[in-house]
């Protein structure tokens, strides 16, 4: 219950806080909403908040699955092979290194009208990166003892990845992913906005804006925040399943 | 020396091996002979980065040396196989694995008739042998560090192993679980008879433990000098402070400064 309560207290006192600070310095909503605008503006637009939710939700998961199965992909070739390591590496830094609202409008124009396809695209690009590296230093930093346990028993290569080189890397790519999850987030949402009559929290964003819905755009802001807690707390059971051993008792 | 393949469970003959380095070859081991009998326990003992860990992998069929052969129970070693057990100085205990599951890992890649039942009662056996009853299906880390050991020795043995080949096992430990960890061997000795090969850095652990101590001289390593150590039926820790053995220490000890010397000189 302390779990849970916890939190909420601190959300509450959050949201006291900020209706105060606006109070006091009696802020118009266009400078700043306070929590007691937000409410009415989304129940004004509460179907599209759910629909559109909904549309940024699963492009977000979507996006985000793609870059798992990527960022594994890339992360056990690093893993394996220093060669193709050195190869990738500064490839992926430089990739990574580019700000994606720069890539935003080069994927539009590249696939124009294809609006689903360019935010789940855009969602997976910014958020392989961590999975990749983690999943790489993960397999690298293997201790040889462990390979040795298993090569001296006559144990296959895949046979050493399944039994051990895989599971020792799942706390890393967890680590990974709870960072990933934020970041498809910002992916899903840079496209949104950009993209014209385009569907999603994002675009709910712009459509406050051109009609100086102030309240409207807080709450969209407030309404990513929830998703994105959502997700993540998912991300948190899903490792508690699998990768649960990793964490030591406090007491 | 006489090499008698039907008697012997390891015979190292002639074997050299050389590293290759981005400064050079680096010879480790230089006509290296030494065999063990069956259910015969040695010590390999010598200065620190002499070749002992190579002989290890050289033994376990992890590397192939450069010359000379090894042979496992009257059969060359080119591959490894699983009639070898292994321990290090770390117990490399699979963290997301039970204590019992970390113990049954060898049954799972090497081939037998064993059922799941079979397999866990093979386990459990050999780990209320070394004192962790009870402890079977904690994690790893819930360990210490000398249990940990414990169960990492019984990974080792689970699959009747012809071979046990032990490299530094107790050197992280505190010296007096390292002397619990002494009886422990003792006591698997006589329940599980295996044929053993200790690699470590400590003279009293090599003879309250082996038949027989080999110095290795330094680096490239070679059968420096050897000693045969009598065993009472029931080992205490006592004998290790009779003038017998301080004898012995003193011997060895000498030894290892000369392997020391040698080593410095060829470096």
């Amino acid at each position: 219950m302390r779990h849970f309560l916890v939190p909420l207290y601190a959300i509450i006192i959050f949201l006291v806080l900020w209706e105060l600070l606006v109070w006091a310095n009696d802020w118009p909503n266009y400078k700043m909403a306070s929590p007691s605008d937000i409410w009415p503006a989304f129940w004004k637009f509460k179907v599209l908040f759910f629909q559109y939710g909904w549309d940024t939700l699963w492009r977000t998961v979507v996006g985000l699955f793609i870059a798992v199965l990527c960022g594994v992909f890339l992360g056990m070739i690093m893993g394996f092979s220093k060669v193709l390591r050195e190869a990738i590496y500064p490839l992926l830094v430089g990739f990574n290194a580019i700000p994606k609202a720069t890539v935003v409008p080069i994927i539009a124009l590249m696939f124009v009208g294809q609006h689903d396809l360019n935010t789940v695209l855009i969602a997976f690009m910014i958020s392989f990166f961590p999975i990749a590296v983690s999943v790489s230093i993960g397999l690298s930093t293997l201790e040889p003892e462990y390979r040795d346990i298993l090569r001296s028993l006559g144990a296959s290569k895949s046979l050493i990845f399944w039994k051990i080189a895989l599971p020792k890397t799942l706390p890393e790519f967890f680590g990974a992913l709870k960072v990933a999850v934020t970041l498809a987030f910002i992916g899903t949402n840079l496209m949104e906005i950009v993209s014209p009559h385009g569907r999603g929290l994002g675009a709910l964003f712009d459509s406050g804006k051109t009609n100086s819905d102030y309240p409207l755009m807080f709450a969209v802001l407030i309404a990513l925040a929830l998703l994105g807690i959502g997700l993540y707390y998912v991300v948190v059971i899903l490792e508690k399943i699998f990768a649960g051993w990793a964490e030591r008792s406090t007491d | 020396m006489s090499l008698n393949v039907k008697k012997d469970a390891i015979i190292i003959k002639d074997v050299t091996h050389t590293y290759k380095t981005e400064t050079g070859l680096l010879p480790v081991i230089k006509n290296l002979n030494m065999s063990i009998p069956e259910n015969g326990f040695t010590a390999v003992v010598g200065p620190s980065g002499c070749g002992k860990s190579t002989l290890t992998k050289l033994i376990s069929g992890l590397l192939q040396p450069d010359e000379g052969e090894v042979y496992l129970s009257g059969e060359k070693i080119t591959t490894p196989r699983p009639t070898v057990g292994m321990a290090f100085q770390n117990p490399v205990l699979l963290e997301w694995r039970s204590i019992i599951k970390n113990v049954m890992l060898p049954l799972e890649i090497v081939p037998n008739k064993l059922n799941l039942q079979q397999k866990e009662q093979r386990a459990k056996q050999l780990l209320s042998l070394v004192g962790l009853k009870g402890f079977e299906e904690k994690r790893p880390s819930e360990l210490s560090g000398g249990m940990r050991q414990r169960a990492s020795l019984c990974r080792a043995l689970v699959h009747k192993p012809e071979v046990l080949i032990l490299d530094e096992p107790f050197g992280a430990l505190d010296a007096f679980t390292r002397e619990d960890l002494w009886q422990v061997m003792h006591n698997l000795r006589k329940e599980e008879p295996f044929t053993g090969i200790l690699i470590t850095h400590d003279l009293r652990e090599s003879i309250f433990l082996a038949d027989e101590v080999i110095v290795l001289s330094g680096r490239p390593a070679s059968k420096q000098f050897f000693v045969k150590v009598p065993k009472s039926k029931i080992p205490k820790l006592e004998s290790l402070y009779t003038s017998k053995s301080i004898n012995m220490l003193k011997s060895l000890r000498k030894q290892i400064e000369i392997a020391q010397s040698l080593q410095e000189q060829n470096k």
